[in-house]
């Protein structure tokens, strides 16, 4: 159990970094509260593996100290820092079965044998593994190794934080469902630390009530799921999260009014512009934008189908702009005005937002 | 879908058949003509039947030289896989040492049979072999062309320095392919380096280790050349193993008949131990 906090951390696999690309990890200052259920949000190669390995003690960083507890574990082992991890491909000791193999982490610890077999079997139970414990483990799907692999991490009641790196990968969609909620259960009965990564959104946005957003080694963005969707803090958090993304127009900004194409528009923050940028972007989620009478020219272009939705992107001269219509409401042929609903409309300076902290 | 049935594509196999029937077939068949035939030069044979193998089967001779072969080949695996696989557990696995490595241990693979045989030859003799004269000077009295057990102690000893390097190679590319996730999961589990060892490197290196002991054991089995040149099978028949024995008879006396018989029974000893040995290894992959 334990609050962790990192100290600006920076981490580079070259022996000594010099440009700014050779940093896997730029300067990120973090602290995660105890019992907290995290997500590590980003594309692939934008450092969130990197992270959990430096957290879990398998790297150690080139900069920054990492505290458990406000104890100083930078340089600690994953042993020391008694932390569990699970893999992305499912790890498993081929010649134990699966019984063992739920048992190794707390059998190198020294546990009693009689806790063990009360731990293994009720780790088996919620993963279902009940039926298969005296079968060998090599002998499994990647489903029945993956959940092996999840149970191991899971079967020690006493760690500081449970890490998953992207656990769910190999495993079929169906029981992908089963595994997310079992673990969000989970989390709500033990309330141990867990950081989830991923770069699916809707695993991140289900799983963790605090979503960690990285892009190019660094957090863009930390905040609950419904903060991230409504309060983009970068133009890149609104178009990874949300489907289809967030709509980005290039925009100006003259006396605290934005404007694009000539149009006014009314959004949150226009007014604390302070005139220097050298991008200035207008942001509008899909699910913000409507059918009017008056506002943005545009022309539908096309129509997509998405269920309780359709996503129809228009087209005000050259730039496309996405909108949702709840399904059953008409789509007007022809020439459409469109509008932006003023309190969900931002304008970002080279990618931020504008008035926010950086 | 359709097959279809032509059987002019048979032409496409003959030229393997040939190949096959040239390099394997005709040779062996050759073998076994004589080995159930007595010969008197001019192609003159008679039918002698399982005679040759009876007598093979019953001498002496041959058992003493088969178990001295056994003992032989027991010992190098013993030591070599031992050893083979402690090195390459050592060897590191990133950076400039690791060519360099490479090429040391490769080295001793890359020189022909007969100069390792001569290499040591003159390496241990007693008056002018630098390994010779050091065991003398610690005050052991060895002289392997006189002693069996120096000659055993010798023989050994250059198999052990020849063939070891294979099973570090093979055992080096089975512990590089173990993805790095399963030491951050033993990291992670706690474990120790022995359990690491016993519970990740060592499955993991189970194909290879089998491959590895298979070929030390035909191999080893087989070993000819350097023996030959480093003591020629004795002193007296000390180190007359059943390859050295099989030539002895088969061009020293010219018993062809027994020579034949005795090159097949080898042939199925080698054959059975190495089907014995990859049924048993293999028999968990099946489940």
């Amino acid at each position: 159990m334990a609050k962790i906090t990192l100290d600006a951390l920076k981490h580079s696999y070259y022996p000594n970094p010099q440009r700014e690309e050779d940093w896997a990890l730029k300067r990120l200052t973090l602290e995660w509260a105890d019992g907290g259920a995290y997500a590590l949000l980003g594309p692939s190669g934008c450092g969130k593996t990197t992270l959990l390995n430096l957290i879990s003690g398998l790297l150690h960083p080139t900069e920054g100290r990492i505290l458990f507890n406000d104890r100083d574990v930078t340089l600690a082992s994953p042993e020391e820092r008694n932390i569990a991890q699970v893999f992305q491909f499912p790890v498993i000791y081929d010649t134990m079965t699966v019984y063992d193999n739920l048992a190794f982490p707390l059998r190198n610890r020294g546990v009693a044998e009689p806790e063990v077999d009360k731990r293994v079997r009720e780790i088996a139970h919620m993963l279902e593994l009940d039926a298969m414990l005296k079968s060998r483990a090599a002998g499994l799907t990647a489903d029945g190794k993956q959940k092996i692999s999840l149970g191991r991490g899971l079967v020690r009641s006493d760690v500081n934080v449970i890490m998953f790196d992207e656990p769910l990968t190999v495993i079929d969609p169906h029981l992908k469902w089963v595994l997310r909620s079992k673990l969000k259960e989970l989390h709500r009965r033990i309330s141990r630390t867990m950081i989830y990564v991923t770069h699916d959104q809707t695993e991140a946005l289900t799983f963790a009530d605090q979503v960690v957003v990285m892009n190019n080694g660094e957090v863009v963005q930390t905040g609950t799921p419904v903060e991230l969707f409504e309060r983009p803090m970068h133009t890149f958090v609104g178009h990874f999260i949300g489907s289809p993304g967030m709509n980005v127009l290039t925009c100006e900004v003259k006396d605290g009014q934005a404007s694009v194409e000539g149009y006014p528009v009314e959004t949150v923050n226009a007014a604390e512009y302070k005139g220097d940028a050298r991008r200035l972007e207008l942001g509008v989620r899909p699910e913000f934008v409507t059918l009017a009478s008056s506002g943005i020219p545009a022309n539908i272009v096309k129509v997509a189908d998405a269920g309780r939705f359709r996503i129809v992107e228009a087209r005000a001269r050259d730039r496309s702009i996405k909108l949702l219509v709840p399904e059953g409401r008409p789509i007007p042929e022809g020439e459409v005005h469109l509008a932006f609903d003023p309190r969900h409309t931002q304008v970002y300076e080279d990618g931020w937002m504008v008035g926010a902290r950086r | 879908m359709n097959k279809t049935f032509d059987n002019r594509a048979w032409w496409l196999v003959v030229p393997v058949f040939l190949m096959v029937a040239f390099n394997a077939l005709i040779p062996l068949m050759t073998v076994v003509n004589f080995s159930v035939q007595e010969s008197f030069g001019d192609n003159v044979f008679f039918w002698s039947g399982v005679r040759w193998f009876e007598q093979v089967l019953n001498s002496e001779r041959f058992h003493a030289a088969l178990l001295r072969q056994i003992i032989f080949t027991a010992l190098v695996l013993l030591i070599e896989v031992p050893l083979g696989l402690a090195i390459a557990l050592a060897m590191p696995r990133k950076g400039p040492w690791v060519s360099v490595c490479l090429v040391l241990m490769a080295l001793p693979l890359l020189i022909p049979w007969n100069v390792v045989g001569a290499m040591w030859n003159i390496f241990a003799l007693p008056d002018i072999g630098f390994l010779g004269k050091l065991i003398n000077s610690l005050g052991i009295h060895y002289n392997y062309t006189r002693q069996p057990l120096g000659a055993w102690f010798t023989t050994v000893l250059m198999d052990v320095w020849h063939w070891t390097s294979l099973v570090v190679l093979l055992c080096y590319a089975g512990l590089v392919s173990i993805p790095d996730a399963y030491y951050q999961a033993a990291k992670v589990d706690g474990a120790r380096p022995w359990a690491v060892f016993r519970y990740i490197q060592l499955p993991k290196l189970k194909h290879v280790l089998t491959i590895a002991i298979l070929l030390r054991f035909m191999d080893s089995f087989m070993i000819y050349t350097e023996v030959v040149v480093l003591t020629g099978g004795g002193p007296g028949n000390s180190t007359t193993f059943l390859s050295i024995d099989l030539v002895k008879m088969a061009l020293g006396q010219f018993d062809l008949g027994p020579a034949a018989a005795m090159s097949i029974v080898y042939f199925l000893i080698i054959l059975l131990a190495s089907w014995l040995f990859y049924t048993l290894m293999m028999r968990n992959e099946a489940r």
